[in-house]
């Protein structure tokens, strides 16, 4: 089997589905590679590279769509490019199918099957394939820079000789990866970060960047995102608006707005209205990683960066993985070589569609004539389920639960120690004295073992218990005591006690010694 | 010598023994804890081979000093992963010396009330105190040494079954005789009429009936409970091996035996009711064996176990900062510290965080997986409790568990029908990563499924626990 990468037809794509090092190894995997040339020029990787990994280059698309039977894309094919696949070819890009109706139509009429890079379910297995999140970390941590080329100050604060710089304010809406890797970025930069998102479970993950989340006190609305998958829901109005009253009471402060806010299928949601940008400071920045479906940002022209009447720049690059498109082309190809990984089990070349698969299934639109989006939903939950949180108890309500336990203690207590002393008195009346001598022994004895093993460590509880056996044999002295008076059988049995005793200190002692002579600090 | 002196001496001797257990509350102090112990035990056995009573000197140091080279032999031989079956074994021998010593004192008390008064005032040793004792007192004293033999009998074959199923000897499956507990329950009421018998008769027969029936107790009692809880029953063993000896202490009238006894009962005592705790388990119900309390069906586990290779793991290893390794019984049994404890070095010594987390019933006794680790030359500032770092494991990257199971089962939390549910677990799914190294697809000692093994974000890494981690010192390079 032949796989092919043409070179992308998109104005101002510089991506290349295929790098070099992917080609070689999907040659492993039994496959011959062929490739356009001038496929991977802009994204810097010369036809001579390829040759060297023994890809086949060839003149022209046409001769590329004529040879290969795999056809690896970035971009869903558009024009007169559908032109030229043919039937029984495999096509393999981002796709895009629930807007992309009539190519999915157009793709079943030429008898194409075609697999979607974005529908790859997001399950843990399927991470190394999921090309949207490796181009979304890509398009944030792009964002960020974009951001600070077109912002006039520092993102670090400093003190200087000539002066002190205030460090800049960041906002990131949204966090998914991009929205992550932004924060992340931004971070990294020195810039005080804030970030926000619908998805409260998410707050760790932003302060585990080093971020501090926005919080809304906002009680119904929380989401579980585990119901949709990892991904954001559409939220309430209600909550939508006290969402939009915490962006204005930011705006003012913030120098750099990064939006990333996405529900899948839906327009992006409008986060950022016009009104927040009037409040923002003269040459401050806002990135609309939305853009292409609209943008967060009321004011965001896609593909444009505009500059608004008080000075505030507006980015609304749509090509953000293409502006890196060494590294994007990097990334996606191993997830494209990851995906057909996946599809040869046995490496001999020849891919296999088994739809019992959850990560091929899902991914596949078009299979043997049939449009086979969208799939079921899939085996294996993306995220278990968040257990519902317990309820915070309240200053007076843990006050009044102390004093409750403390009274319940003392009860105890008073209880245990009144039942003691009258068991005690108890025996006292009917036994003898020599006996309650002993006995009194015995009480206090058993209080000091009580009182004196609570304090004992936990890792040192096997010492513990070999201590313990070896003092336990104090039934030695019985033994002493009798080995010297009585019969023959008397003596015997004394004597064996000895015996067994005597193995039983030194053994004990010397167990607990080579112990704790094996703790150490480091 | 004097009375006095001895008793002075045991005085001594009691004050060092407390000293040595409460000294075992930190790890540097316990290094000090055990030379009280040994002073302790030097000065009684000193005080007692002088004081009044004693005979036949050399014999019995003799024999010390032989039983002693046996111990010591047997101490330096054992290996670390092998100590809960020593310990059991030990308990063993304190259980029949309990058991002889009562045996001795039943005898010399007939010896003794056969002669006449003339004849008493001539004796000498442990016969001589038991000629001065009152009607009320010999009863007494019958009461003490039939409970002394009881225990003393019941610690002996408990032991035995405790430590062949801790050295896989035998089956460490619960099993029970046909009757089960009324079988117990028989044998106890029996030992019951034989204490009436004896108290009234004083002949041996009872006695001798009683320790068969005793002997019977301990083994099947022991029998009928599982693997997993024999850390609690090891450590009830050494309970009823102080509360022997205690009782044994009563009839011969000695105080340092009762003392010590005491201390020693009551302290596992203490021991099997924290872990008991940390089981979320009933004490009664662990005695009685097998698990109760379960209503309904336990929660049906979807989704599969997926494997991974050493090479998956390095890699993950490599990108992570912080790692929380939780090691149970099967590093134990693969003999895997050492490895283990490799692995820890070279990840440190590549600036990454690494931890253990420790479950209270983690291993076959209390603390095992501590001294292993210690063995292994891990630092113990970087050993933490369950307490102590459950909340971190959100903010861990990855949590390798190496051979435990049901001290990391989220069905505690998450299904309330589950067997376990309730105890404490550690929270390593919370991770950001799991690697469960594990032999194969089976259950924990307790026998029932692990959600952990069908998470999202666990890996299993199957094989041998000291294959693997060999593997993937490799990998790591």
């Amino acid at each position: 089997m032949k796989i092919g990468a043409p070179r992308e037809r998109l104005e101002g794509e510089a991506r290349v589905a295929l790098t070099p090092q992917s080609a070689a190894q999907l040659k492993k995997l039994g496959y011959d590679v062929v490739m356009e040339a001038g496929a991977g020029e802009r994204a810097r990787f010369g036809d001579d590279t390829y040759r060297e990994a023994g890809v086949e280059v060839l003149d022209g698309a046409e001769a590329l769509y004529a040879a290969a039977d795999i056809v690896l894309k970035v971009r869903a094919p558009e024009g007169d490019e559908l032109e030229l696949l043919r039937e029984g070819q495999t096509l393999i890009s981002f796709i895009w199918p629930a807007q992309n109706e009539a190519l999915l139509e157009t793709l079943k009429g030429k008898g194409v099957n075609a697999i979607a890079m974005d529908m790859v379910p997001r399950i843990s297995r399927a991470q190394k394939m999921d090309a949207l999140s490796s181009m979304a970390n890509i398009a944030g941590y792009r964002a960020v820079i974009e951001a600070g080329n077109n912002f006039g100050r520092f993102f670090t604060g400093q003190i200087t000789a000539a002066g002190k710089v205030p460090p800049a304010k960041v906002l990131v809406v949204g966090a998914g990866v991009a929205g992550l890797a932004a924060t992340g970025t931004s971070v990294s930069l020195g810039a005080i970060t804030y970030a926000f998102d619908v998805r409260p479970e998410v707050a760790e993950q932003i302060e585990s960047m080093g971020a501090e989340f926005v919080y809304l006190d906002f009680e119904e609305s929380s989401q579980d995102s585990a119901a949709t998958g990892g991904y954001a829901a559409p939220s309430s109005p209600e909550f939508r608006e006290k969402q939009l009253e915490k962006f204005r009471e930011l705006a003012p402060d913030i120098d750099i707005v990064i939006t990333t806010a996405l529900i899948p299928g839906r327009p992006a949601p409008k986060l950022w209205t016009e009104d927040m940008v009037k409040m923002m400071k003269p040459g401050s920045v806002v990135v609309d990683l939305a853009a292409e479906r609209g943008g967060n940002c009321d004011l965001t022209v896609p593909d444009e960066k505009i500059v608004t009447d008080n000075d505030v720049t507006i980015i609304g690059y749509t090509d953000f993985p293409s502006r890196m498109a060494t590294q994007s082309s990097t990334l996606y190809s191993t997830n494209l070589r990851h995906m057909l990984d996946d599809l040869t089990p046995e490496k001999d070349g020849t891919p296999v569609m088994n739809m019992e698969d959850d990560v091929i299934r899902g991914a596949t639109v078009v299979n043997a004539g049939e449009i086979t989006f969208p799939p079921p939903p899939p085996k294996t939950q993306a995220i278990a389920k968040a257990p519902p949180k317990k309820k915070e108890l309240t200053v007076e309500e843990k006050a009044a639960a102390e004093v409750a336990a403390f009274k319940r203690q003392t009860r105890n207590q008073v209880t245990l120690i009144a039942v003691g002393a009258a068991l005690l008195l108890g025996v006292g009346l009917v036994a003898p004295a020599s006996f309650m001598q002993h006995f009194i022994v015995f009480v206090l004895a058993v209080f000091v073992g009580f009182q004196v093993i609570w304090n004992v460590s936990h890792s040192l509880h096997t010492p513990l218990m070999a201590v313990t056996n070896a003092i336990s044999s104090i039934i030695i002295l019985g033994a002493l005591m009798q080995i010297g008076s009585g019969s023959f059988l008397v003596i015997l049995l004394a004597s064996l006690s000895v015996f067994m005793t005597g193995i039983n200190i030194f053994g004990g002692f010397m167990v607990t010694r080579r112990m704790l002579a094996m703790f150490q600090k480091s | 010598m004097e009375f006095g002196f001895t008793t002075a001496a045991y005085v001594v001797a009691a004050v060092l023994f407390i000293l040595s257990l409460g000294g075992l509350s930190g790890q540097e102090s316990a290094k000090r804890a055990v030379w009280y112990g040994i002073a302790g035990m030097a000065l009684a056995v000193f005080a007692t081979l002088i004081g009044p009573g004693a005979g036949l000197w050399l014999l019995s140091l003799v024999l010390l000093a032989a039983g002693g080279a046996i111990g010591v032999y047997v101490a330096q031989k054992v290996e670390m992963t092998g100590m809960p079956q020593l310990v059991a074994a030990m308990h063993s021998l304190v259980g029949l010396a309990a058991v002889f010593v009562g045996f001795n004192a039943h005898f010399e008390l007939g010896r003794v009330l056969a002669m006449d008064p003339a004849a008493r005032a001539g004796l000498h040793g442990f016969a001589e105190l038991l000629a001065d004792k009152t009607t009320v007192e010999v009863n007494i004293l019958r009461v003490e040494l039939f409970l002394g033999v009881f225990i003393g009998a019941v610690t002996f074959t408990g032991s035995v079954v405790a430590y062949g199923k801790l050295a896989g000897k035998l089956t460490s499956a619960a099993t029970k005789l046909p009757g089960g507990h009324m079988l117990n329950l028989g044998a106890a009421i029996v030992s019951l009429l034989c204490l009436i018998w004896y108290f009234n008769s004083g002949g041996f027969f009872p006695l001798f009936l009683m320790t068969l029936a005793a002997l019977f107790i301990g083994y099947h009692l022991i029998m009928g409970i599982g693997g997993a809880d024999m850390p609690v029953v090891v450590s009830m063993l050494n309970s009823y091996s102080g509360w022997a000896a205690a009782a044994i202490g009563f009839s011969l009238g000695n105080d340092l035996l009762i003392v010590v006894g005491a201390l020693v009962g009551s302290s596992g005592a203490i021991l099997s009711y924290i872990m008991c705790k940390a089981m979320n388990r009933h004490f009664v119900s662990v005695i009685l064996g097998g698990f109760g309390g379960a209503s309904g069906p336990a929660a049906a586990i979807e989704g599969e176990q997926i494997a991974i290779d050493a090479d998956g793991v390095a890699e993950a290893l490599d990108e992570a900062d912080s790692v929380i390794i939780i090691p149970g019984y099967g590093m134990a049994v693969a003999q895997a510290q050492h490895g283990v404890s490799e692995l820890t070095r070279k990840l440190r010594a590549a600036g990454k965080e690494v931890r253990f987390a420790i479950h209270p019933v983690a291993g076959r006794l209390p603390g095992h997986m501590n001294v292993l680790l210690a063995e292994a030359k891990v630092p113990y500032d970087i050993v933490l409790e369950m307490d102590e770092i459950n909340a971190d494991f959100p903010s861990t990257d990855v949590a390798i568990v190496i051979g435990s199971n049901d001290i990391v089962n989220p069905a505690a939390q998450e299904d309330p029908n589950s067997p376990i549910a309730g105890m404490p677990v550690l929270e390593v799914w919370k991770a950001k990563k799991v690697f469960v190294s594990k032999r194969g697809q089976g259950t924990g000692y307790s026998g029932i499924e692990n959600p952990l093994f069908y998470k999202e974000n666990t890996r299993m890494f199957y094989g041998d626990a000291k294959a693997s981690v060999d593997a993937l010192l490799q990998k790591l390079g």
